[in-house]
C-alpha cells in the first residue's frame, strides 16, 4: 500500500449492444491524488468509471493497471489494489455494521481461511476512520443515509486498497452528509495517500475537492486539468449548454459556478 | 388530430371485425357436430320453428353449450383486461392470483367431500371465488393499496389452496375423481340452460358497468396521485372495477369451471389486434369468447381423444405465456 | 473462526467474535431440537410407542410390535430429515443467487418442471427406475430454472423479486396444464402421478434413501462451497466484481447446487412447497445474512421442520396420514403473505 499503483485506460471505446457512450478515450489518473469525473447525464462518465473499474470490457482499446491490462489480470488480484464503490450498493437484509465492513476483506481471503488478525485490525481500523465504530452492531438498514454511506466506505476501507473508485458517493445525500463523506475521503487521500476517482454531479463541490478534474462530454474527454483549468465559464456552457458566472469560492479560492438561467441573468459584464 | 380519428376508426373497424368473426363461429358450432345442420335449419331453430331433430340437437344442446362458451369467454377476457390493466402487469391474471383456485378448492370439497349437486357446486364456487378475491385483497391492503403486493399474496393464496386441491382429489374416490377433474380443467360440456342462465344475467348486468368504467382505467395507470389530480375518484372506481371484474369472472367460473390462460390470453391478443391503449375489454371480451369457442371446437373435433376445452386452451396458453413473459420483459411489463 | 488476538483490540473486534459465539449456540440448540424431533417421529404415529420401545429397536430387538412401527418409522424420518435439509438448502441458495427474498423451489416453478419431466418420462418413455426418476427430473428442474431466470430477468432492471415470482407462477401453471393435458387420457399414469404430486414421505425405503443420498451430498457441497461467492453477490454484482468475485461463474455454479438438490429431493417425495422460503427468512433472523452460518442452520432447521410436519401428519388425522406437503403449504403460505406485507412495496 505504500507504492503508488497506476491507473490508465489507452484508446477505449465503450458499448452497450451497437450503441457507443464512449468513443477512442485516453485518461491517466494521477497517483495518489483526488481526481473528479464531471459531465451531463449520460455522457458516458459512469460508463467510463464502470470501465476503469473492469466491469466492463472495452470493446476497443485497453485500461491498464501498472501498465498490464485489467483483462489479463486476476479479478481478485485487482480487487486488492482497486476498490470500486458503485452508485447503489445494496445490503443484505439485517446485516450489521460490522458484518458489512467485514465483507470488504475477500480479496486478501482464501476460500477456507479462517480469520486473520490483520483482518480484524483492518476492520477494526476502516470502522474507526469512517467514525461508525460505535455503529458496529447495528444493521445497517436502520441507519441514516449519511451513516450508511460512511459504512459503505468503512468497507472499501477495509479493503486496503491503494486506488478508490466512486460512481456518485454523495448524490443521494443532503448538504450536510455530502461535504462529510467528501472530507472523510480528502482524509483519505491525505493520510494513507490513496488515490481516489469519483464521478461527481456537482460541479462545485468537485472544483472544491478535486486535484484533477476530468470533464467528459459526449463519451470524450473534453477537458482535463485542474479545477482553475478546467471550469470556466465557456467549458460549462460547453459541457453542460449552461450560461454561468464563474467566480472564486470566498472560503476556498476554487471556481465557484453561478448558474444563469432565464430569469436570473447577470447584468454585469 | 387526424391520426387519432384514423386510429379509432381503425380500432372500430377491427372490433366490428371481430364481433363478425365471433358470430361466425357461434353459428358454425351450432351447425357442426355428429350431425351436421345447414344453416337454414340452425336459422329457422333459432327462430323459434320447430324442426324435426335439429329443434333437440342445436336447440337443447348446442345452443345452450356455444352460449355457455360465448359468455364465459366473454366474462374471461373482459375480467382477464382489468386484472391485468389494473395491476399493470399482463402476468396479473385472475388464474394466476388465487381466486380461480379458491373456486376450484371449493368446488372440489363440493363434489368429493359433500357430493354436491351441479348447481350447488357452482354455488359454492362462486362464493368461494368472491371470498377469496375479498380475502386478498384485504391482505394486500396494508397502508394503501399496492398492485405488487397484491399479486404477491395472491401467488401465496393460489399456492395453498392449490394444494388444498390436490389433497381433496387424493382422498377421492374414482367417480369423484373423474368429476372433479372434469370440473377442474374447465368444460362446457353438458350445458343446460340451468347453467347458462346465473352468468348471462351476471353479464348482462356487469359488463356494461364495466365498459363504463373503462375510461378511468387508462388515468387509473398513471399513478393514484395522478389520478386524483385529474378527477378521479381513485379508490371508488378501483373498488367498482374489481368487484365486478371478481364478479365477472366468479359467475364464469362457477359455470364452466376455471377455463385455463382465457381470461390471462385475451387481453394481451386484443392488444395485438387492436393496438393498445385504454378501450380493450370490448375486444378482449370478444376474443376470450373466440379462443372459448374456437378451442371447443378443436377440442371435440380435431384430435382423436375428446378433450374438454381447459385442456385446449391451457395448452394453447404454454407456449404463448412464454412469448408474452418474453415480450413484457423486454418493454417493461405493460400490455 | 477467531485465532488468539493481541491483548490490545478496540471493542469492535471483541464484539464480532461473540456473534461467533451466539451462532454456534443456536447451532447447538437446533441439533438438540432435531434429536428430540427424530425420537418423536419414531415413537408417535398411528400407534404411540414408548421411549424404551423406541430404543430397544434401535439397538436391534425387532420382535415386538412396537419394534416393528418403529424399524419402519426410522427410514421415514430419515427421508424427511434429508429431503427437509435438501429443500432448505435449496431455498437459501434460491434466496441467495437471485437476491430474492421470495425465492422458493415451488414458486419459482423448479418444482413444477420436476414433475413436467417426471411426468413426460412416466407417459412416454415408461420409465419406472427411480434411479431413473431423479436424473430426469434433476434435468426438468435444470430447464425450468433458467427458463424462469431468463424470463425473469429480461428488461431494464433485471431480476427484481416480482418479476421472478411472476414468472415462475406463470410458467408452474403452464407446466400444470401440460401436466393435465398428458394425464387427462391416462388413466395408469394419472394415479401415479396423482399420489407423487402431494409431496410425502411415506414410501420411504432403505433403497430410495440411497439413491438419492449421493445426489444430495453432491448438491450439499456445491452450495457450501459457493458459500463465499454467494456472500460477495449479496452485495450486488457490481460490487462484488469489484471486489474480486466472478459473479457469472459464482451464480451459475451455486445455482446448479440448488437445482441439484431441488431435483433429487422432488423426484423422490414429490413437489413439497415453501419449506425452501420459510426456513432460511427463519434461519436468518436467528444467525444473520453469512451463508456460511446460514447454510448449515437452513440444513437443520429444515430438516427439522418436515419432520415436525411429518409427525403433525400422521397424529393430527388418525389413522390416516396427512402428507408433509399439505401441511407446510398450510404453514408456509401465511409466513409467505406475512413477508410479503412486511416488504417496502418499492423492494418488490
Amino acid at each position: 500500500m505504500t507504492q503508488s499503483h497506476h491507473l490508465s485506460a489507452e484508446g477505449i471505446t465503450l458499448a452497450y449492444g451497437e450503441r457507443s457512450v464512449v468513443e477512442k478515450l485516453d485518461i491517466d489518473i494521477a497517483p495518489g491524488r483526488i481526481t473528479a469525473i464531471v459531465g451531463a447525464n449520460g455522457c458516458g462518465k459512469s460508463t467510463l468509471l464502470r470501465a476503469l473499474a473492469r466491469l466492463i470490457v472495452p470493446k476497443e482499446g485497453e485500461v491498464l493497471l501498472d501498465g498490464t491490462s485489467l483483462q489479463r489480470q486476476q479479478s481478485k488480484e485487482i480487487a486488492r489494489v482497486l476498490g470500486l464503490l458503485p452508485q447503489r450498493p445494496i445490503a443484505p437484509e439485517g446485516i450489521a455494521v460490522a458484518d458489512l465492513v467485514g465483507r470488504g476483506r475477500h480479496p486478501h481471503q482464501r476460500m477456507l481461511a479462517r480469520w486473520s488478525p490483520r483482518d480484524y485490525t483492518a476492520v477494526a481500523d476502516a470502522l474507526a476512520a469512517t467514525g461508525v465504530s460505535d455503529l458496529s452492531e447495528r444493521p445497517v438498514d436502520e441507519l441514516s443515509g449519511g451513516q450508511q454511506q460512511r459504512v459503505w466506505i468503512a468497507m472499501a476501507l477495509a479493503q486496503e486498497t491503494d486506488i478508490l473508485l466512486l460512481d456518485e458517493p454523495t448524490t443521494f445525500l443532503d448538504v450536510a452528509h455530502q461535504v462529510e463523506v467528501l472530507d472523510l475521503l480528502t482524509d483519505l487521500n491525505r493520510e494513507r495517500g490513496t488515490t481516489i476517482v469519483m464521478v461527481l454531479h456537482d460541479l462545485n463541490l468537485a472544483a472544491r475537492y478535486a486535484d484533477e478534474l476530468v470533464a467528459i462530454k459526449e463519451g470524450r474527454v473534453h477537458a482535463l486539468g485542474t479545477p482553475e483549468q478546467v471550469i470556466t465559464e465557456t467549458l460549462v456552457s460547453e459541457v453542460f449548454g449552461l450560461d454561468s458566472l464563474v467566480i472564486p469560492d470566498p472560503l476556498t479560492d476554487k471556481p465557484l459556478v453561478v448558474p444563469s438561467g432565464r430569469h436570473h441573468v447577470q447584468q454585469l459584464r | 388530430m387526424a391520426g387519432r380519428r384514423a386510429r379509432l376508426r381503425r380500432r372500430t373497424l377491427l372490433t366490428s371485425g371481430l364481433a363478425l368473426a365471433l358470430l361466425l363461429v357461434f353459428v358454425v358450432s351450432l351447425m357442426v357436430g355428429n350431425t351436421f345442420y345447414g344453416l337454414d335449419k340452425v336459422v329457422r331453430v333459432l327462430l323459434g320453428e320447430t324442426v324435426p331433430g335439429a329443434s333437440f340437437t342445436v336447440g337443447d344442446l348446442r345452443l345452450p353449450r356455444a352460449t355457455l362458451g360465448l359468455i364465459s369467454g366473454l366474462c374471461f377476457g373482459i375480467a382477464g383486461v382489468t386484472f391485468q390493466t389494473m395491476l399493470r402487469n399482463p402476468l396479473a391474471s385472475p388464474d394466476i392470483i388465487g381466486i380461480s383456485s379458491g373456486a376450484s378448492a371449493a368446488a372440489v370439497i363440493a363434489i368429493v367431500v359433500f357430493s354436491l349437486s351441479e348447481t350447488a357446486t357452482s354455488l359454492v364456487a362462486l362464493v368461494a371465488a368472491l371470498v377469496t378475491a375479498a380475502l386478498i385483497y384485504l391482505l394486500a391492503n396494508r397502508r394503501g393499496f399496492a398492485g405488487m403486493r397484491l399479486i404477491l399474496i395472491g401467488i401465496g393464496v393460489a399456492a395453498m389452496l392449490d394444494s388444498l386441491v390436490s389433497y381433496v382429489l387424493s382422498r377421492a374416490a374414482t367417480w369423484d375423481l373423474q368429476v372433479a377433474m372434469q370440473w377442474l380443467t374447465g368444460s362446457i360440456n353438458g350445458a343446460t340452460w340451468a347453467r347458462v342462465a346465473p352468468v348471462l344475467i351476471a353479464a348482462a348486468v356487469l359488463v356494461p358497468v364495466l365498459l363504463l368504467h373503462e375510461r378511468y382505467l387508462g388515468v387509473l395507470r398513471l399513478g393514484d396521485d395522478s389520478a386524483s389530480a385529474l378527477g378521479v375518484r381513485v379508490q371508488r372506481t378501483r373498488i367498482v372495477l374489481i368487484v365486478s371484474a371478481v364478479a365477472l369472472l366468479a359467475f364464469a367460473t362457477a359455470a364452466s369451471g376455471p377455463i385455463a390462460f382465457v381470461a390471462f390470453m385475451a387481453g394481451p391478443i386484443a392488444a395485438r389486434i387492436v393496438g393498445p391503449g385504454a378501450s380493450l375489454a370490448l375486444p378482449s371480451g370478444l376474443i376470450g369468447a373466440l379462443l372459448v369457442l374456437v378451442a371447443d371446437l378443436a377440442g371435440q373435433f380435431a384430435f382423436d381423444n375428446r378433450y374438454p376445452v381447459g385442456v385446449i386452451t391451457g395448452v394453447l396458453g404454454a407456449p404463448f405465456l412464454v412469448y408474452l413473459l418474453i415480450r413484457s420483459n423486454r418493454s417493461g411489463g405493460s400490455i | 473462526m477467531s485465532p488468539t488476538l493481541p491483548a490490545a483490540l478496540s471493542p469492535d473486534v471483541a464484539r464480532l467474535r461473540r456473534s461467533t459465539a451466539v451462532r454456534l449456540a443456536w447451532l447447538g440448540a437446533g441439533l438438540a431440537v432435531l434429536a428430540l424431533l427424530f425420537v418423536l417421529s419414531v415413537a408417535f404415529g398411528t400407534r404411540i410407542v414408548s421411549v424404551s420401545d423406541v430404543i430397544s429397536a434401535l439397538g436391534g430387538d425387532q420382535d415386538g410390535i412396537a419394534q416393528a412401527a418403529v424399524v419402519k418409522r426410522i427410514p421415514r424420518t430419515v427421508l424427511a430429515l434429508l429431503i427437509g435439509s435438501a429443500l432448505a438448502l435449496s431455498g437459501a441458495t434460491m434466496q441467495a443467487v437471485t437476491r430474492n427474498p421470495l425465492a422458493d423451489p415451488g414458486i419459482l416453478g423448479v418444482s413444477g418442471g420436476a414433475a413436467l419431466a417426471v411426468v413426460t418420462g412416466i407417459a412416454f418413455f415408461g420409465m419406472s427406475d427411480p434411479f431413473l426418476y431423479i436424473w430426469v427430473a434433476i434435468g426438468g428442474a435444470a430447464i425450468a430454472a433458467a427458463f424462469v431466470y431468463t424470463v425473469g430477468s429480461l428488461g431494464r432492471d433485471g431480476a427484481t423479486p416480482l418479476k421472478l415470482a411472476l414468472a415462475g407462477a406463470a410458467i408452474s401453471a403452464t407446466f400444470a396444464s401440460l401436466v393435465s393435458a398428458i394425464l387427462l387420457p391416462r388413466a395408469d399414469v394419472l394415479t401415479i402421478f396423482r399420489f407423487w404430486q402431494i409431496g410425502g414421505v411415506g414410501g420411504a425405503t432403505w433403497e430410495r434413501i440411497g439413491i438419492i443420498t449421493p445426489f444430495l451430498l453432491a448438491g450439499a457441497a456445491i452450495c457450501f462451497f459457493s458459500a463465499r461467492g454467494m456472500n460477495m453477490l449479496a452485495l450486488g454484482d457490481d460490487l462484488a466484481a469489484g471486489l474480486g468475485e466472478n459473479v457469472l461463474r459464482a451464480r451459475l455454479i451455486a445455482a446448479a447446487g440448488a437445482v441439484l438438490l431441488c431435483g433429487a429431493a422432488t423426484a423422490i417425495a414429490g413437489p413439497i412447497g415453501f419449506v425452501g422460503l420459510v426456513v432460511p427468512h427463519l434461519c436468518r433472523l436467528l444467525v444473520g445474512t453469512d451463508l456460511r452460518w446460514l447454510l448449515p442452520f437452513s440444513a437443520l432447521v429444515g430438516a427439522a421442520l418436515l419432520v415436525a410436519a411429518d409427525v403433525v401428519g400422521r397424529v393430527i388425522a388418525r389413522p390416516q396420514e396427512i402428507e408433509v406437503g399439505i401441511i407446510t403449504a398450510f404453514i408456509g403460505a401465511p409466513f409467505f403473505i406475512w413477508i410479503v406485507r412486511r416488504q417496502r412495496v418499492r423492494e418488490l
